[in-house]
Formats: C-alpha cells, sequence, structure tokens
C-alpha cells in the first residue's frame, strides 16, 4: 500500500530507494543482523547515514536532523525497512538523543549529540530493574548526592547490548521520600566507571542480547544529570512514546512474509493438503498487516495535518507485535522437522546447522519473537493504556 | 474417566518421581544437556535398574507388561522433569517395532540390551522431502545375501549420536511415494557406510543428518510392511509423547500460579489482575483437557482399540494446541524472567515445541482426524 504522494514525495521516495541499493553494505546481509553481527559491522550502515545526514529523522534541523516532513519521515522508514535494512541503534538515536536535546543543557546537547550522530557513543538503557518491569515508577537504584558526584548504587536488568555500550541512560531515586514517580531523575552514567559490571543474561533462542548491569558505588558527576532532579519520569515518559511509534513494523513483517510464501513453496508440494492451509493462514496474516498498515497511514495523515494520534503507538505495539509473532510461528511450522534444529552461539561456521539455508535462523527467530509481546511495556499494558485513555474505563 | 490406577502402577509412579526427585532436578539437567555427551549414562542405568526400561515390555520378552499405561506413566513424569534420555526413541520406538514384527530371533537378541540399559537405539525415518509422510522414502535398500545393502540420506534423527543401534525405513520397491515398497532395518550405527553430522536440538538434545551409502542392514520383520508398522509406532509414540507434554504442561502451569503470587507490581501481586487471572484458567482448563484425552488415548491403546489411528491424531492435535497455548502465555506471564535460559519455563516450553514437530504438527494431526473420518 502506498500514501498518496505529492512528485516532490515520490522523488524523495525513489531517492531513498536508490540510496539504500547502492549504499547498504553486503557484509550487514547474514542471515539474523540482531544477532550475527559485531559491534563495528553493526554500525557500518549508521557511519553511512550519518555522512549522508540522514541518520537523525526525528531530530529537528539544528542538531542534525535532514529537517524532513512527517510524510518523508515516513517514507524513510517505510523504504529502510521494506529493504530490510538494519535500523541505527535507537537506544542513542531515538531514544537519549531527543530527551538530551529536549531536556537537556547546552553543555550536554555540544558534548552527547554530536557523538550520538557519528556513531562514537554508543547507548544502552537503564530502565527496567528485577522488581521494576511494567511497573516503572518503583526503580529502586539510588543516586544520592556527594558534593559534585552521585553515588549510584543499584541493579539494571533486560539491558539491551549493554555488552558494547559506551554511555548508560538511567532512571535512579533521587527522593526516597516522594511519591513513587516524584523522586526520580534521568542519570547518563559513563559504562567505564569503576563499580559498573555487566553481566550477559542468554534468552532462550541461546542468544546474548540482554544483560543485568550492577551500579556499585558509582561516581557520577552531577554534570551528567539531565533537566531537573527528581523530574526523569517526565523524561522517561517522553522517550517510552518515542520507543513504541517504530512497532507496528509493516516493513518488516511484510519482507518476513515474502520468505514465508517462499518456503511454503519450497517444502510443501501443492498436493499436499497443507499447502492450501497455509495459503490461507498466510492470507490471513496478510490481511492483518494490510489493515494496521492503512491505520498506520491514517495515523500519519491525521499526523500531518497536526492531529494529536493520541495512543496510537499502543495499538502499534500489540498488532504490530502479535503480527510478526504469528509470522515466525508459521514459519518456524513450514519447515517441518527442520524445527527441531537451531544454531549454536555464538555463530560459528565450526557448527553443523542441517536443512536448507532459509530455514536456519527460523527456530531462534520464533522463539526470540516471544519477548516482543513482553517488552516495551507488556501488551497486557498497551492493552490497559487503551482501556483507559481512549475508552475512558 | 479418571483412570484408577492399580497399586503396581502408582508404585511405578512414585518409584519414578522418587529417582527423578532425588536425582535430576533442573541443575543436574542442565548440566548433562552442557556435557560432551549430552545425555547421562549413569542416570540411564538408573531408569534400568528401576525396571522403566522394562516396563512397557510383554513379558514374553522379558518385559514387565506394563503397556502404554506404563508409558504414559513414566513419560509423565520424565515431561515433569524435562528428562533428555531416550525413552521414546529407545524404548517406546525401537524396543516397541522389534517387539511388534521382529522375528523371535531379533527380540532375542535386541530386546535383553534395550531393558539392562546397555544399548540405546534411534529411528531414521525422515528424510528432506517427507515432511510427515511416513510413506515418502527414497532411501533403498536391495538385498545382498542374507543381509541388505542400504543408500541415502535420513534427516533431523533425533538421539542418532547416542545411539548404538539405528532403525531405519528404505525402499525395497515401487515410487517414492509407495507405501507398499517400504521396509525396516537394524543397521548398526558404527558400520562402515554409515556417516553422521551432528547438531543440537532447540530442546537440548542431539540430533544428525545420516549419510548411508552401501551400509548394511538386517531386515526387521518383513519387506514392505515398513510403512504399516511405523503408523502403529506412531501411535504408540503420540502416546508417549502426549504424556510428557501433559507433565511440562502442569509444571508450566504450577510455575505460573505460584509466580503471579509473589510477583508484585503496581503496589499488589500480578495474579490479582483479572485479565491474568482469566489466563490462567484458560491454562488451567486447556491442561484438564489435555490430561483427559492423554488417558482416554492410553487406555486405548491399552485395549488395541479399532479408531485408534484417528484418535492418536485428535490428541496429538488437541494436546499439542494446547500445550501451545500454555507455553507461550507462561513464558509471557513471567515476563523478561521467562525468556531467559536461566529459568526452566523457557525449557519447558522448548520442549513442547519440539514435541509438537514430532511425527507432525497439530496442524497436520487435525487434518489427519478429518480425514480418517471422512475415510471411514
Amino acid at each position: 500500500m502506498e500514501l498518496n504522494l505529492s512528485s516532490e514525495d515520490a522523488a524523495f521516495r525513489d531517492e531513498v530507494r536508490a540510496f539504500i541499493a547502492e549504499n547498504y553494505p553486503a557484509e550487514m546481509r547474514v542471515p539474523n543482523p540482531e544477532t550475527d553481527l559485531t559491534k563495528e559491522q553493526s554500525l557500518l550502515w549508521h557511519r553511512i547515514l550519518y555522512n549522508k545526514g540522514w541518520i537523525a529523522p526525528l531530530w529537528p534541523k539544528k542538531y542534525g536532523g535532514p529537517g524532513w516532513s512527517i510524510t518523508q519521515r515516513f517514507i524513510f522508514e517505510q523504504e529502510t525497512s521494506r529493504a530490510g535494512t538494519l535500523p541505527p541503534l535507537a537506544f542513542s538515536v531515538t531514544m537519549v538523543g531527543p530527551v538530551i536535546y529536549t531536556f537537556g543543557n547546552e553543555a550536554q546537547k555540544r558534548r552527547f549529540l554530536p557523538r550520538i550522530l557519528s556513531g562514537d557513543d554508543w547507548w544502552c538503557q537503564g530502565y527496567s530493574e528485577p522488581g521494576s518491569g511494567s511497573d516503572l515508577a518503583t526503580v529502586r537504584t539510588k543516586a544520592v548526592r556527594d558534593g559534585d558526584h552521585y553515588i549510584v548504587n543499584g541493579h539494571k536488568t533486560w539491558t539491551t547490548l549493554a555488552q558494547h555500550a559506551d554511555w548508560i541512560f538511567c532512571l535512579v531515586r533521587t527522593d526516597p521520600n516522594a511519591k513513587p514517580q516524584s523522586g526520580i531523575s534521568f542519570l547518563l552514567i559513563d559504562m567505564k566507571s569503576p563499580g559498573v559490571t555487566v553481566r550477559p543474561i542468554i534468552t532462550i533462542d541461546g542468544s546474548h542480547e540482554v544483560n543485568d548491569v550492577f551500579l556499585e558505588n558509582v561516581r557520577v558527576p552531577v554534570e551528567n544529570l539531565v533537566g531537573e532532579e527528581n523530574k526523569g519520569w517526565t523524561y522517561a515518559k517522553f522517550l517510552l512514546g518515542n520507543e513504541r511509534t517504530s512497532m507496528a513494523g509493516i516493513g518488516r513483517s511484510t519482507r518476513y512474509i515474502g520468505k514465508l510464501k517462499q518456503i511454503v513453496k519450497a517444502e510443501i508440494p501443492a498436493h499436499d493438503p497443507a499447502h492450501l492451509e497455509f495459503l490461507r493462514d498466510i492470507a490471513r496474516i496478510e490481511l492483518d498487516v494490510l489493515a494496521l498498515e492503512a491505520t498506520e497511514l491514517r495515523v500519519v495523515a491525521q499526523m500531518a495535518r497536526g492531529i494529536d494520534p493520541g495512543p496510537a503507538a499502543s495499538l502499534f505495539k500489540i498488532r504490530g507485535t502479535e503480527i510478526f509473532q504469528s509470522i515466525t510461528e508459521l514459519t518456524h511450522r513450514a519447515i517441518g522437522n527442520y524445527g527441531l534444529a537451531i544454531r549454536e552461539h555464538p555463530i560459528s561456521t565450526n557448527h553443523f546447522m542441517p536443512g536448507p539455508e532459509y530455514a536456519h535462523t527460523a527456530s531462534e527467530k520464533y522463539l526470540n519473537a516471544r519477548k516482543l509481546s513482553i517488552y516495551g511495556g507488556s501488551n497486557e499494558i498497551q492493552r490497559n493504556i487503551i482501556a483507559k485513555a481512549v475508552l475512558g474505563l | 474417566m479418571d483412570i484408577q490406577f492399580t497399586e503396581e502402577q502408582d508404585m511405578l509412579r512414585s518409584s519414578v518421581q522418587r529417582l527423578l526427585r532425588d536425582q535430576y532436578d533442573f541443575d543436574t539437567r542442565r548440566k548433562i544437556v552442557a556435557s560432551e555427551q549430552g545425555f547421562s549414562r549413569k542416570h540411564w542405568e538408573a531408569f534400568a535398574e528401576l525396571g522403566l526400561l522394562a516396563a512397557p515390555f510383554s513379558e514374553e520378552v522379558g518385559g514387565l507388561g506394563g503397556g502404554p499405561l506404563s508409558t504414559m506413566i513414566i513419560m509423565h513424569e520424565f515431561g515433569r522433569h524435562l528428562v533428555i534420555e531416550p525413552f521414546v526413541e529407545t524404548v517406546v520406538l525401537a524396543g516397541g517395532l522389534i517387539e511388534q514384527i521382529g522375528t523371535p530371533e531379533q527380540k532375542q537378541a535386541f530386546i535383553p540390551g534395550i531393558i539392562d540399559g546397555t544399548k540405546t537405539w534411534a529411528l531414521a525415518w525422515t528424510e528432506k522431502e517427507s515432511r510427515f509422510d511416513l510413506g515418502n522414502v527414497t532411501t533403498t535398500a536391495r538385498r545382498e545375501g542374507n543381509d541388505y545393502i542400504l543408500s541415502g540420506a535420513k534427516t533431523m534423527v533425533i538421539a542418532a549420536p547416542w545411539a548404538d543401534d539405528l532403525i531405519v525405513s528404505a525402499r525395497t520397491s515401487g515410487d517414492d511415494r509407495d507405501r507398499g515398497g517400504v521396509s525396516l532395518f537394524v543397521v548398526d550405527r558404527r558400520a562402515a557406510g554409515v556417516d553422521l553430522q551432528s547438531f543440537k536440538t532447540i530442546d537440548g538434545r542431539r540430533a544428525a543428518e545420516i549419510s548411508l551409502r552401501e551400509a548394511r542392514g538386517q531386515l526387521l520383520g518383513l519387506e514392505g510392511e515398513g510403512v504399516a508398522a511405523l503408523e502403529a509406532c506412531r501411535d504408540r509414540a503420540i502416546g508417549a509423547l502426549c504424556a510428557e507434554g501433559v507433565g511440562a504442561m502442569g509444571e508450566l502451569n504450577s510455575a505460573t500460579l505460584e509466580y503471579s503470587k509473589t510477583r508484585k507490581q503496581f503496589g499488589t501481586t500480578i495474579g490479582s489482575f483479572q485479565v491474568l487471572q482469566h489466563r490462567m484458567v484458560d491454562m488451567f482448563i486447556a491442561h484438564q483437557e489435555a490430561l483427559s484425552l492423554l488417558q482416554h488415548l492410553n487406555l486405548s491403546l491399552a485395549a488395541g482399540d479399532v479408531g485408534l489411528p484417528r484418535l492418536a491424531s485428535g490428541a496429538k492435535s488437541k494436546i499439542g494446541y494446547a500445550g501451545k497455548f500454555v507455553a507461550e502465555q507462561a513464558v509471557q506471564l513471567h515476563g523478561g524472567m521467562g525468556m531467559t535460559d536461566e529459568l526452566n519455563v523457557g525449557h519447558y516450553f522448548k520442549r513442547i515445541s519440539s514435541i509438537n514437530i514430532q511425527f507432525g504438527d497439530p496442524a497436520f494431526h487435525v487434518l489427519r482426524y478429518a480425514q480418517l473420518d471422512a475415510a471411514a
């Protein structure tokens, strides 16, 4: 489905498409980019976009954004995801960057924003804690003022790609006596600081994406506080809004459906009654994608007219993740007996993997996709948000 | 329809429970899975000592005569503890086939080694193109004197790297999908011409791609009865795998319920949220239905009922969907913890996912259930 594009926007779309085709690094085309690339490899495309001036579509021009309209941003998002490019690290570009240019001071902007854009700093997110998942306002990591430093103690968890990170943005409790939401501050912590320890968490697909981050008497300069002390909750909510906008994942789902169709064609002969069943199941998912895409286009059109879409992000998150889970499940089913095998991590050519190449990542994708309905605010929480904010219940 | 277990069956269950409780906790299992070999000889011997490897066999071949109900009891407990050792492959699949169609000499030659725990087996029926069709076989076998010479490739053979012996399906006549032209053979896993490429499975087992180049095998039973034998074997395997799945579901439900009573968010236990209460009620119902169908199936297996193939497919489908629902929701309700390798929940999830693939997934079996009805 396409937006009704003006000729300028159509030209822009063609330009983006051509740029991707000419510049996307071949070495990033691996079976599973999310787990198979080194830190340096995963930054290749980031640096190419940076040099082009396209790394931060969301950012205002004066901080290094390209100055695109809402429609252009949407086109860019659509084209990059349809082409299967690895998105630049969201924690840096989509999350902490906008918090810093919106709420940070001039010194912080000068210090951090250029290095986020260039990819020189890799950021991770210190939000969740063992006792604070969906209920983020209960974070217990403490920051106690000591002269011109905070002394930070606590335990962050599910920290994605902390093993690569130079910096972590953390929600910390600075006023233990205030109500949960009002005693939180937003602190930027150098991962090289003494007292920061990263421990890998291996997930059910065998991969290492997430980590525990332990903070023991970490000394953080007061100048690394973003905005005002005890106002961190406001900034955190602002950031979470950004996290959920791209969750419809239309481009990704469309790509995976394309692959799924090829797999079904190769694996299940047309005379097998299962063939028709797969066609029907795939068609149902395609209709789900079509309906969600139409919803996304409608919201984009509204936003372009200046209408606040409200908690549409929650709708996108729920349906986008459910759709992608169905696709990975169906793909895992389509490969039949090969679904019993799974690649060993870390990925190495020393490990033998049976079956056709298109089947090699199906098991790990199915398992890994279980996280989608849990993270970024579980789908149960998203439904609560819609119930409250839209339906007024 | 709740089964009234006999005293012997109760004893069997409590002795398996005791053994696993004492010797097979989750940490022990983790170490076994991570070990070089990938399964535990020591535990296998303990199973033999307790008589588990003899339980389902008839007394004529040296077994305890417990039949499918003893298999159900053992596999249910194995499912609760995620036992990795090849009980299904050795006792239910290979042992069952040998007892069903083997000559008296073959029974005498092979079954004692299974019962005393000295030999483990694997069943190689799947091929690249076969998907879940037992009769789609391209591997060939030609007679040479008293033996047969096998050539071809078998794929995704679970427990093959552990096995001393294999049962291999191969074509003795007809074209690729001719059901009457398939026979079964006993092949020494270390024989000349047998090559294995091993890998790990999603649920922590070991499996292999097997290439057969002029490998020598011994005909099991009669020529041409391979598919019929495999079909009956699959019904028994379904009885065992469903028991394992139901055992795993029960553990997932207890773990999830327990977690929901202790995990606090928004100032209260998450189990107090109605949406999660209803979810857990549905998980409970799914488990209850699966358990009932499991018992119904195994009673039919024990009685050798006429409608068995259809019931087996029905159970594999219904219990498979139930297991998938319970497993996915158990992960969901455990939140991030459910995604970790550290917690047992994800491992139950993966075992249930594997069970759902073995011998045909729930979608395959619901279709077979419908087709067998239409054919009747």
